[in-house]
């Protein structure tokens, strides 16, 4: 049978991996929809509501998903990592309590206003819900990324009795690293929402003999306003990964070294490797295509520059830490690098290119079968992206939980036998099968049943002022 | 033991409170869906009384969660890894019910009552795990020197506990009857009521039961004599007036009295273990306590001012909201959400 540490470290891995499928759907879809529907506010344009309502339907699938897996995470710490939530609890529960107070209430609360008061309240207030909802999702990111910050670059702490203790609360919230991290998943959230809206209406539109008009109509706006948000968004998370490479340089330079598969130190100028392969137990690199200068713009921004390899990396550690196994998961941290830039690339294509061939003149994408199956096709590939770029900043920790202080070995509740943690991954294993599934089926029965079904559904009742005296009265 | 400390023992508490009080008639309505509703009318009345704001109830209990991560490390560290397989339990009945709601309104007609089922159970595991946990707890629980916490099943499963699960539960049904005859019109609404009649009569020997047990297997009548008693016997009182509510019909009285039973429940436990945060059944020298199970002092101040400042608002619209979906789900014009 497997040790505690790499069960609990499956189950890290496969709990995150999970809850970040649903996590940047949810603020992604969230935005989409709260434009669509401000833009039906805005415009007066009834359609635009049947938009937000339709879109509104697949966002709330995905937001119940997200919440109960998220509810593992919070637990997961206590459960499976105690010696860690005993060294970092001083530091790393501050913000999941501020989490929890500051988005978490926020999201529930107006989430049940916005499900529950379609025409009952006057359209104004009731956008605000759902732009309150996103803005309460877009805080708990920053606070879960703050606690997260810490983990690879610790500030504002000291080490007393044995434990990390807080002593600059400002310190950990401007912690640099909060700010690219944020950037990054918001962007890449936002890019998932659009692309993925647009990918859908894109697999539908291939049934065109099949659709209404209003049908039509529908998924041929979201697709334009899909790929907005996407093009928008994969230009940020373009962006804010750049920034963020820089500060991985100089605060994890193992993580940046093995994402490059770097064992030797670079020549100068350095050459940036599109594909190979590392034997990782003899520590040398198998293949590769090499493409000079490029490692050196991306790093430094200039036409020159060495990068340090991970075997120098290693020496320094050995010195700074002690003698201990530094080298992640080479080809992981590899792949997962391209696989995540590499798709990032593409939905920024999609959008531009989408979007030219969208443009009310010369709509000619409607029209293409291969290009709707492009935009069609793309849905996944956000997904894609933000998984392997988690799986990169996270794989890419080792050997600590928090940088530099705290190992992943060290952080196992020593009092869970295996037992336990086999018999709770194979019931989320269990879990996440189906639910993933279930998802997946309904997602895709919403979009067949298209937005005429909706008609059905809509409330008769009259807009009411709910600040009047009586308003919800019989 | 600094003030700090105490206030963020106490505040947990009250999150634990706010908990139960909150999504306590949530689990409950969650098992009427199965045990009360004639038809599927009745069971989409059912949900949409709990409908809008369930979700927020949750989040009680994520924030109390992260609270006792926050303010008392050592504590949440041991009792979430000590309580693995029940807390497991309590994920899945969580996750389960959790994910009913949404899924139940965009199933296939023929395959809806499916997340009625999951609603159901999953509403019944979470009360009674935490029963479980919480009655198994303030008898002791064999933690070492580290903190880390390895019982054996009858630990965790004793009379005290069991009768302490069933208890939760129970109440929590109770609580989601006086919720549904409050929010309901029709059939519902009736027959909310007399089924509740009938279970406080249940409810009555299982709190006798419950105090008699803990006589027996706790400290709390030897180091907390008068809060045990008092929190007893508001219990009882508040059952009595619950009950005598409901048979005049007055609903909002029968509700809030369910409710603080609940709270006093919490209270009660909470008011018993102090200063103790777990008491070791190996030896006392080990027992975590308030005083020594906390986050720095430094942090507990950063916490307080966000706590203090933060409160306010979240209570503010949580009530607003309430007071939004405050009209009664009719029977004759169910939404079916």
């Amino acid at each position: 049978m497997m040790d505690i540490v790499t069960l609990a470290r499956i189950q890290f891995a496969m709990t995150t991996v999970f809850h970040y499928f649903f996590v940047p759907f949810s603020i992604g879809t969230g935005l989409v929809v709260a434009i669509m529907e401000t833009l039906y506010v805005t415009k007066k344009d009834e359609f635009y509501k049947k938009m937000a309502k339709f879109w509104g339907n697949i966002f709330l699938l995905s937001f119940a998903v997200g919440v109960v897996t998220g509810l593992i995470q919070e637990f997961q710490f206590g459960m499976n990592w105690s010696e860690y939530s005993r060294f970092m609890g001083d530091i790393f529960g501050a913000p999941l309590a501020v989490e929890a107070l500051l988005a978490f209430f926020l999201e529930s609360t107006f989430l049940g206003l916005w499900m529950f008061t379609w025409d009952k309240v006057s359209p104004k207030l009731h956008v605000v819900f759902m732009w309150l909802v996103f803005v309460g999702s877009m805080m708990s990111a920053f606070w879960i990324l703050v606690a997260n910050s810490f983990m690879q670059h610790p500030v504002g702490y000291t080490i007393n009795n044995g434990r990390a203790e807080m002593n600059d609360f400002v310190a950990l919230v401007t912690n640099p690293k909060v700010m690219y991290e944020f950037s990054h998943v918001i962007a890449g959230a936002i890019t998932l929402g659009g692309i993925a809206v647009a990918g859908m209406a894109a697999f539908r539109l291939l049934k065109k003999n099949s659709l209404t008009e209003l049908s039509r109509t529908v998924y041929q706006k979201s697709l334009r306003v899909g790929l907005w948000v996407g093009l928008v968004g994969s230009v940020a998370v373009l962006a804010a990964g750049d920034f963020q490479m820089k500060a991985m340089l100089e605060t994890q330079p193992m993580k940046f070294a093995a994402a490059e598969g770097l064992y030797e130190d670079s020549e100068d100028p350095a050459a940036w490797t599109l594909v190979a392969w590392m034997n990782e137990k003899e520590k040398e690199r198998v293949f590769g295509i090499e493409v000079p200068y490029i490692l050196s713009i991306l790093s430094y921004h200039e036409l020159s520059g060495s990068v340090d390899g991970m075997n120098t990396i290693n020496e320094r550690l050995i010195e700074e830490y002690g003698e201990r196994n530094y080298f992640p998961p080479v080809n992981a941290l590899f792949w997962n690098f391209r696989v995540m830039a590499g798709f990032g690339m593409l939905m920024l294509m999609v959008s531009i290119v989408g979007l030219f061939f969208t443009r009310k003149k010369k709509p000619i994408l409607y029209e293409k079968p291969w290009m709707l199956w492009i935009v069609a096709l793309t849905t996944f590939a956000p997904f894609l992206a933000n998984t392997a770029g988690w799986l990169l900043t996270e794989l890419g920790r080792y050997p600590w939980t928090a940088y530099g202080l705290f190992t992943i070995e060290e952080s196992v509740s020593p009092n869970v036998s295996a037992t336990s943690l086999l018999i709770s991954n194979i019931s989320y294993f269990t879990l996440f099968t189906i639910l993933g599934s279930i998802m997946v089926y309904l997602v895709v029965r919403t979009l067949k049943k298209g937005p005429d079904a909706l008609e059905a559904a809509e409330h008769e009742e009259p807009t009411i002022d709910p600040f009047a005296g009586g308003a919800f009265n019989e | 033991m600094s003030n700090l400390q105490l206030f963020w023992y106490i505040l947990i508490g009250v999150l634990f409170a706010g908990f139960f009080f909150l999504e306590g008639f949530d689990f409950g309505v969650g098992m009427s869906v199965k045990t009360l509703a004639h038809n599927e009318k009745e069971e989409d009345q059912l949900i949409e009384t709990i409908g809008p704001v369930w979700d927020g109830n949750e989040v009680w209990l994520v924030t109390a969660g992260g609270a006792m991560f926050a303010s008392f490390p050592y504590w949440y560290a041991s009792l979430f890894s000590g309580y693995y397989l029940i807390l497991l339990l309590v994920l899945v009945g969580l996750i389960i019910r959790g994910v009913s709601f949404e899924f139940r309104h965009h199933m296939p007609a023929d395959k809806r009552w499916i997340w009625g089922w999951t609603l159901s159970i999953g509403s019944l595991i979470v009360p009674f795990c935490f029963g479980l946990l919480f009655t198994s707890l303030v008898q002791g629980m064999p933690i070492n020197a580290n903190g880390d916490l390895s019982a054996t099943f009858t630990d965790y499963v004793n009379p005290l506990s069991i009768v302490g699960g069933v208890a939760l539960t129970l109440l929590s049904y109770l609580h989601g009857l006086n919720y549904i005859s409050l929010k309901t019109t029709g059939p519902i609404r009736t027959r909310a009521r007399n089924y509740a009649q009938a279970l406080y009569g249940v409810a009555y020997v299982g709190l006798a039961a419950f105090a008699i047990l803990l006589y027996f297997n706790t400290d709390f009548f030897e180091v907390r004599l008068t809060s045990t008693v008092i929190f007893l016997a508001l219990m009882v009182i508040l059952t009595v007036v619950a009950n005598l509510a409901l048979f005049k019909g007055k609903e909002k009285t029968a509700f809030l009295a369910s409710g603080l039973t609940l709270v006093s429940l919490v209270a009660l436990l909470f008011t018993g273990l102090f200063p103790r945060l777990i008491i070791s059944s190996i030896s006392p020298e080990y027992d975590l306590l308030i005083e020594n199970a906390s986050s720095s002092p430094y942090t507990l101040k950063i916490m307080s001012f966000v706590a203090i400042g933060l409160l306010p608002f979240v209570l503010g619209y949580t009530i607003w909201s309430y007071y939004i979906f405050r009209k009664r789900i009719k029977h004759t014009n169910v939404a079916g959400y």
